[in-house]
Parts: C-alpha cells; structure tokens; sequence
C-alpha cells in the first residue's frame, strides 16, 4: 500500500471515529431507527408470508438469461492466457500463429490494448467495484500467478480455445513472496479498511489472562476458500459509439457501471449494466479484470464479445478468502465467569488489495470479559487478490472463538450452552454501545429443547452405534446488522391500482425482488399480484451492492423513505374535498388499494380515486434513504445458536453430518420461505468450511493447484441431512422494516458446532480445518 | 447428419470438437442447459438422451447423430410445468437457479434408474428387483449435480412430492 493510501486511511479512521463518537450520544430520535418502522405493526400481512420467488417459473424452465446467455449479433468468443509465474516480467509472446489461426479475430496483448485508467479498489472509495489497483494488460509487469497476461477473440469458442494454445509466453521471473511465513516475516500491518481498525484492547488482556485459575490458549487456522458459485464468471458486451452495455454477473451493479466507465474515460452514464440474473456470489461476483478485458478487446476489434471464464480461469483471476492463523485466549474464575479474552489472527493479502479478513469481528459483541486484547495483522502475499467470502471475518473467526469455548466449558466441566449465557454482555463489551437486539438466550433454549440437547453426553466418546461414534456440538454464530449508503428507489402508483418498484439490486438467489415487491406491497396495501419489483439494471436508482448481508435493509430504507414521499404527494393530490381531507402523512396508511386513516379505516380513498380526480394516470416519485448512522448509535447483531450431530467412522475417521439445527435471532422474517433457504444454504455452505473445503497453494510458485470443482470439495446432495431452522421474528426496533440481513448468519457458528461435536464423539479436538478423516486416526 | 432437440431435428455442427452442452447454447439458443465447470464435475449441463442422463459438457455433438436429445426447454409441452418444475417452485429446490435445469433433468432420469431396479452405493440388497426411493438413495444418486446456494433439502423434497407416492412413476 502506498504512503498515501495509508495517510488516507488514518485520515478515514479518524474521521470515523468522531463520526461514530457523535452518534452514539445523539438522542435516539435524531438518529434513523430511532422511530420505529411502521410496517412492524402490521402483523398477519403479507411481511413474513412464505411467497414463492416471482422469478421461479423461469428458473425452472431454463429461460431465465443470465449474462452468458443474450444473444448478440457478430458476437465474437474470448479466451484468456493466464501467466505462470508469480511475479516478474513477460518478455516475448509471439502472436502470429495465433492470429493466422481459423476464425480469429484479435490477439490482445499489453502491446495493443486500449488504455485504460487505473481503479481505487472498492474498500478505498464508495463508488468502485475494483478489487485492486492494478492495470489491466497495460505493460509487461506480472503480479500474481494465473494473471492474465493476453486474449484472445474468434468466431466461436473453440476456434479462440485452439488459438490461444498456440500462444507461448516467455517470463522473465522475478522474486515472489508466496510463502506465508516469508511474508509474515517480511512484516505485518493492522488490518484497517473503510474507516474501521481492526484492533481494540481494553485492560491489560494477557496479565489478566496469565493470572486466572481456569485458561484456554490455543491456535486455529483455516485454510483459503473458493466461492465457487455453480456460474461461471461471464460477461457479454456491446460497444454502440462512446455507449457501452454489459450483461454482467454481478452483485455489485452500479458500482460496476462507475468502475468501467472510469477506466475508459466516459461519463458513468454511457456504461449500462444489465445483470437481471446472478448465478450464485458468496462475495466472489464482483469486478475482477474479464469485464474490463471483454470491454476492450470489443472496442479494439469493433464488435461485441462474450467472455465466459473457463471454471479454471475462475481460480486464475477471482480471489477468494485467505488463510487464517488464530491465537484465541480465554482466561475464566472457577466458576465460568470471563475475565480475560484475546483473539490474534493473522491473514494474508496482496501489496495491491486492502481485505485484511476482520475474523476478530464476531469475537467483539460476544462476551462479557473486562479485558479484552483483539487484532487482526495481514501479510503481503503475491497472489490474486484476497477478498470477502460469506460470513467475511466472522465465517472463521467464530471456528476459533467457540471452539475455544467448548474447550473451557470441558475445563470447567460445565455445560456449554450455561457458559455461554453466564458470559452473556449487558452492553456491546468493545464500543459500549447499547444492544438494538439480542435474544440470545431464547435462540440457545429453544434450540437446546428442538435438537434434544438435553441427551448429549458431557463425556465425549460415550455414544457409539457399531463402527460409528456419535457426538453433539453447540456454538454461537453472529453477525452485525449492515445497513450501506446509497439506497435509493423508485415507486410509481398507476390508476388501476397497480404499482412498480424500481431499484438497482441485485437478485443472486436470495429473493431480493419477491420480498421488495411483498415490502411494498404490504407498505400500499396492494395484493403481491398488483406489483412488479424489477432490479437489475444499472441505471435504476440506487448504488447499492449485495454484500454484508445488506441489500435488503439498504433498499428496505429507501423504499420506505419512498413510500412516505407517495403517500405524502397522493395526500396532497386528495385535496380538501375527499375522504382523506386535513390528514397528516403520518396520520394514513396503505389499505386495500388506497390511503386511509390508521384509526379510522372508514376514512379511505383508494388509489384509482385519487389520480383520477387528479387527472392523472400515475404517481412515480423517488427518494434516499438517510445515512445509516443507526448502526453506530446501537449495536445492531443478528445471533444463532447451532446445534449439529456428527457419527464419525471408528475405523475410517469418515464423518457424517446426522443432524443440524440453526435457531436464529435476526428480527422479522419478512419471507419464510426465501429466509430459511439463506438459512440452510449458508448452513451448508458452514458443513463444507469444517469438513472439506480448502484451496491449494502451492507455496513454491503461488499456484492454486486444485482450480476445478472435481478438486476443490463443496458439499452434495450425500453431505447434506436434513436441516432444521427456527426463528424468533422479533423485530428490531431500530432496523428498517424491524429486519436483519440473513445471507450470513448461517456460515457463523456452524463449523465450530461440528468441530465442538467431533471432540464429543471422539475426544480429539481439531483446530485446524477442514476437519478430514486423516486428522481423525 | 443430424440429432433431435426436444422433437425438432437439428444439423450435426461442422467442427467436430463442439460439445452437445455448446451446440445447445452457443448455436441453437437453448440456454437452460448450463455450463458450471465443462468438466463433468457439476452436473449443471445434464440433459435426458432417450431418457437417459449425461453431462452435455462432456459429450461431443457429433456422437449424437440420430439421437434424440431432451433439454430443460423441452421437459414439459405445451408451456405446461413438469410435475418436477413445479414440486421445485413448492418446495423452494433453487436460489440462483443455475444449477436447477441440471437438478431437474438428471433427477427425472434418476427415478427412471431407480424404477429399472439399478442399485446405487447406499443400496443395502444389490440382488432386490426394487429398489426403495428412501432420502438417502436420492441423496447419493443426485450428488454429481452440485448446488453451491444449498437447496438440497428442498430438491430432495421436490423429489419425494413429484415421484415419492408413485416410484413407479413413468419418469418422462
């Protein structure tokens, strides 16, 4: 990073902190959130109903596009060549084979692409989707292993796939650091990114610790991960003069269009990006060098291309999460009270990124220690560049922190769920700030009595069914409540009593246009089947990415923000002479297909009454929403309580997932049915984080060596039990909607449940993940 | 040369090295099949040949002269939903719905294995003319189609709604 980011850093973190200083002493009602939301209220609606995602007929017939899928006519196809070494220079590439080769089109090299302005990354500025700040074939330099180093365009993908085997770059290599313990030594930086530091001591931590009777101290460490979402990473792209349009697979669409428009030196709006369908992110669909590739190499040969990376190519130029190494510390009085808490992670990035994984994220808000000692140090790898993966800092981090309380609830002998609520803070331990929410307590009761805690052995290897050893584990998951800047929609009311909302989201699974559309239906008093939410598209309001678990609450805000404009403006067009007359705003609410007063519903105009008097066909208005400054007047965290089963093989070691149980605390549940498939997917997406996933480096050459699904192990159909998931749907006063983000939440706490019920059937505890069979015997 | 997509006769492509799952896509527009690793490893691209389930990836155009090819496209007629396309929307088998035309194909071929008796890795008696369609015979025949956004309860549950109460259930 250079001095400059750095001071730039130091000036955000400043700026942060007396931002967050003088928020947390405004009066609640100075801060958004403060008046709760008044969808709350309305119970037996259509918040919470199990609606089935509007876009399902498509996705099940096939004819839902995604970005590789629009037909474009003259289209050429792309294939990339991806560099071998890890750092130095390409010294020859002879093009001319691959150029007389049949249907090619161009060669693009360093030596002929566009030029192309250099990107701040996306955790430096606000409006970037760059995952880091390096040129893009814009000289001979190489900076990771896998870094594409020429493409190619012809005809059809097989002709490009042939012709870019006849390219064979020659490097010039120069020292790379790709080995973590050179890196390490090579010096660590505290991790700080956006404004935040990821550092927080309070009380001398280590002297409490080396003072108390009762002690854990032991390191955890997690391998890299691969998001591996089942599309692959594509883009098709058209060039119309200075226009460009991009079918993209993104979750991060406006900041997308911003991006590529400022690389090419165009205003952002001449670049529209259209990516109405996302096949699986996990955060890996972001902006990474092929749509800046593809749009150059469109402009250099004069027509549009598709550039879809091979499932290799995703590994090449798409980064996922780092390793972790973790010190977890835990220093208690006999009778399980915390007085000391240390997490130590150390992680890798790249001299070009800024992701130092915040692992420590979900350790600060957890327990009630006096003295706390947190910190996350990075090391600068050359790699392709790190970033944020599912549950990003807290997916692992909790492996570490509640694996560390199962081993001093063993200790102790106490059970862990008791330990867990006898920690339990008043107030968030690290900013002081008071809670919004926590339900923790029912989450693990109510759990504990579903999942049948109460059969457990505290004594592990005590169940046994022939070869097969039985064994339960609890932890805690969490994960805060996001709420990002830039929320905008829009809403138009028509005189047949239909509506539209309109917002630049994006839908990678997660239902984000079924449950906007039951939000604002249920917000105007409309039946779902009388509004149309449409999202996926760049120039729609709102910049907003789908990342933190934030993308509901983020267009949530500024669809309320909206509504309360309509209603106002519809308020103002009734006039003096209808039922509505001398109402307040605030003093109406959406009721079959109109306004009416909240106490009194027999004073209602409906909506076709309203414009037709007006002599108008149709309302649109659009509004903000306001800066999220709630999240740093209260502490604002979903919770879980995971409870899993294992049966591990006496002889093999094979370890079987029998049963699992995710009992949540994340307000109101605003679609049964779409939550409790984030649920479940996160959940199983946790099973693979302790059982199997891992990305290959090759320390030796900065290589990812198992770059394709038959290597890289995610979870199956035979991995998966049936799952069972409960929910409090206790709104958050405070939160938009009452609602938290739940696309996280389950990833949190489930490899620590299954490693912490590992130890109970077997007595080996695994501190490194994943937790194979060969750890077992 | 030719091969038959969903009833409709289609030319054999001139370069023999385009795959089947390419030939859908690329040159006859039928984009339900998809493309997750053209390895064979995820099962994204499955289409029915004859019944039959294979990974179209894997599966060069020219080697299906004459036979007929079954896509998502052409599961169910007459813009009707298969019973599977709609246990699928009721049980919530999908998210992102990438992998679902994979799911969706290779599960009806699926059933069609298990009504023919063919025993699978969990099968407990190889020698039984039935095989029982339990999760876990379910479980272990669908895990070559992979679901990163992790709906495999509610696939296995729009399973046992579309086929369970009839295994012997015609698969289509």
């Amino acid at each position: 990073m250079s001095l400059r980011e750095k001071a730039k850093q130091r000036l955000q973190a400043t700026a942060m902190s007396m931002v967050q200083k003088a928020v947390a002493l405004a009066p609640d009602a100075w801060v958004p959130g403060g008046d709760p939301d008044p969808l709350i209220h309305h119970r037996n609606g259509l918040i919470g109903a199990p609606i089935p995602r509007l876009d399902a007929p498509e996705k099940v017939t096939g004819t839902a596009r995604f970005a590789a899928e629009v037909p474009l006519d003259g289209m050429l196809y792309a294939a990339l060549v991806y560099s071998t070494i890890a750092k130095g220079r390409l010294v020859s590439l002879d093009t001319s084979a691959a150029e007389a080769a049949p249907g090619v089109a161009l060669v693009m090299t360093h030596r002929n692409a566009p030029r192309l302005k250099p990107l701040p990354t996306f955790t430096s500025n606000l409006r970037s989707a760059a995952q880091d700040s390096l040129p893009v074939l814009q000289d001979d330099r190489i900076h990771w292993n896998g870094q594409p180093v020429a493409l190619v365009l012809a005809e059809t993908q097989d002709q490009a796939d042939y012709a870019k085997s006849l390219l064979h770059p020659v490097y010039e290599p120069g020292h790379a650091i790709t080995r973590f313990a050179e890196a390490k030594a090579a010096g660590l930086e505290t991790g700080a990114m956006m404004g935040m530091r990821f550092k927080d001591e309070i009380g001398d931590a280590e002297t409490v610790l080396a003072a108390c009777p009762v002690t854990v101290d032991e390191v955890y460490s997690t391998p890299r991960h691969n998001h591996n979402a089942l599309e692959l990473h594509a883009v098709t792209v058209v060039w119309d003069g200075d226009d460009l349009t991009v079918h993209d697979a993104t979750q991060k669409l406006a900041h997308t269009a911003w991006s590529l428009a400022h690389a090419f030196d165009l205003a952002e709006l001449q670049v529209r990006v259209f990516s109405p369908y996302v096949g699986g992110g996990f955060g890996g669909k972001g902006l990474w060098q092929h749509q800046l590739l593809a749009a150059a190499a469109a402009r250099l040969a004069g027509r549009p291309v598709r550039l879809v990376l091979s499932r290799e190519g995703v590994y090449r130029i798409v980064g996922g999460r780092t390793l972790t190494e973790q010190r977890l510390a835990i220093g208690a009085r006999p009778d399980g009270r915390f007085k000391a808490l240390v997490h130590l992670g150390t992680v890798a990035m790249t001299p070009h990124n800024n992701m130092p994984e915040p692992l420590i994220m979900g350790t600060r808000g957890s327990y009630a220690a006096r003295a706390l000692r947190l910190e996350v140090q990075a090391a600068r790898v050359d790699m392709i560049a790190n970033t944020f993966m599912r549950g990003p800092g807290e997916a692992v981090g909790t492996f570490a922190l509640e694996s560390a309380v199962d081993e001093l609830a063993v200790r102790l002998g106490m059970d862990p769920i008791e330990l867990r609520l006898l920690n339990e803070p008043e107030k968030e331990p690290t900013s002081g700030l008071p809670f919004s929410l926590r339900e923790v307590e029912k989450i693990f009761r109510d759990g504990a009595e579903r999942f049948g805690w109460s059969r457990r052995s505290q004594t592990p290897g005590q169940r046994r069914q022939g070869e097969w050893l039985i064994g339960m584990g609890v932890a805690r998951g969490t994960y805060p409540h996001n709420r990002m800047p830039g929320g905008a929609a829009r809403l138009t009311v028509t005189r047949d009593g239909r509506a539209t909302v309109e917002f630049a989201g994006q839908e990678m699974g997660m239902g984000t246009a079924t449950v906007h559309a039951q939000v604002t239906a249920e917000r105007l008093g409309l039946p779902m089947t009388h509004v149309i939410a449409t999202v996926g598209d760049s120039t729609l309001p709102g910049r907003v990415m789908a990342v933190a678990s934030a993308q509901t609450a983020s267009f949530g805000a500024a669809i309320a923000a909206t509504h309360k404009k309509l209603v106002k403006e519809l308020i103002g067009l009734a006039g003096n002479d209808g039922p509505l007359a001398g109402l307040s705003p605030d003093q109406v609410g959406g009721l079959n297909a109109g306004l009416a007063k909240l106490d009194d519903p027999t004073r209602h105009e409906s909506y076709a009454s309203i414009l037709s008097r007006a002599g108008q066909a149709e309302l649109t208005v659009e509004a903000t929403a306001p800066l999220p400054l709630e999240t740093m007047h209260w502490s604002m965290h979903s919770h879980s309580a995971m409870f899993c089963e294992v049966r591990v093989n006496a002889v093999t070691g094979e370890i079987r997932v029998s049963r699992i149980l995710g009992a949540f605390d994340c307000g109101r549940i605003l679609n049964a049915r779409t939550a409790a498939s984030q649920f479940r997917g996160a959940i199983i997406m946790g099973i693979g984080l302790a059982l199997m996933e891992e990305t290959q480096f090759d320390e030796r050459n900065g290589r990812i060596m198992n770059a394709s699904l038959a290597e890289y192990h995610v979870p199956v159909h035979m991995d998966v039990p049936d799952i069972e998931v409960m929910w409090t749907d206790t709104p958050d006063p405070h939160a938009p909607m009452g609602a938290h983000g739940v696309g996280e939440i389950g990833i949190t706490g489930t490899a620590a449940a299954i490693a912490n019920a590992v130890f109970n059937a077997t007595g080996k505890r695994i501190r490194d993940l994943p937790i194979t069979l060969d750890k077992l015997l | 040369m030719c091969l038959i997509v969903n009833g409709r006769e289609v030319a054999v492509p001139e370069d023999p090295r385009v795959s089947l799952l390419d030939l859908l896509r690329e040159r006859l527009d039928l984009t339900g099949t998809k493309k997750g690793c053209n390895q064979g490893a995820c099962g994204a691209c499955t289409v029915l040949v004859e019944g039959e389930r294979i990974v179209s990836c894997l599966a060069l155009a020219v080697q299906y002269d004459g036979r007929c090819i079954t896509t998502i496209e052409g599961l169910a007629g007459n813009g009707e939903l298969h019973p599977l396309q709609q246990a699928f929307i009721d049980h919530d088998g999908f998210q992102c719905g990438y992998c679902t035309p994979g799911q969706i194909c290779s599960a009806v071929a699926m059933v069609g294995e298990v009504r023919r008796g063919v025993p699978s890795h969990v099968t407990s008696d190889l020698a039984a003319e039935r095989v029982a369609l339990d999760r876990d015979e379910v479980r272990e025949r669908m895990s070559g189609n992979l679901c990163r956004c992790g709906a495999y309860n509610g696939i296995v549950d729009a399973i046992f709604d579309a086929f369970g109460d009839s295994p012997e259930e015609e698969a289509r």
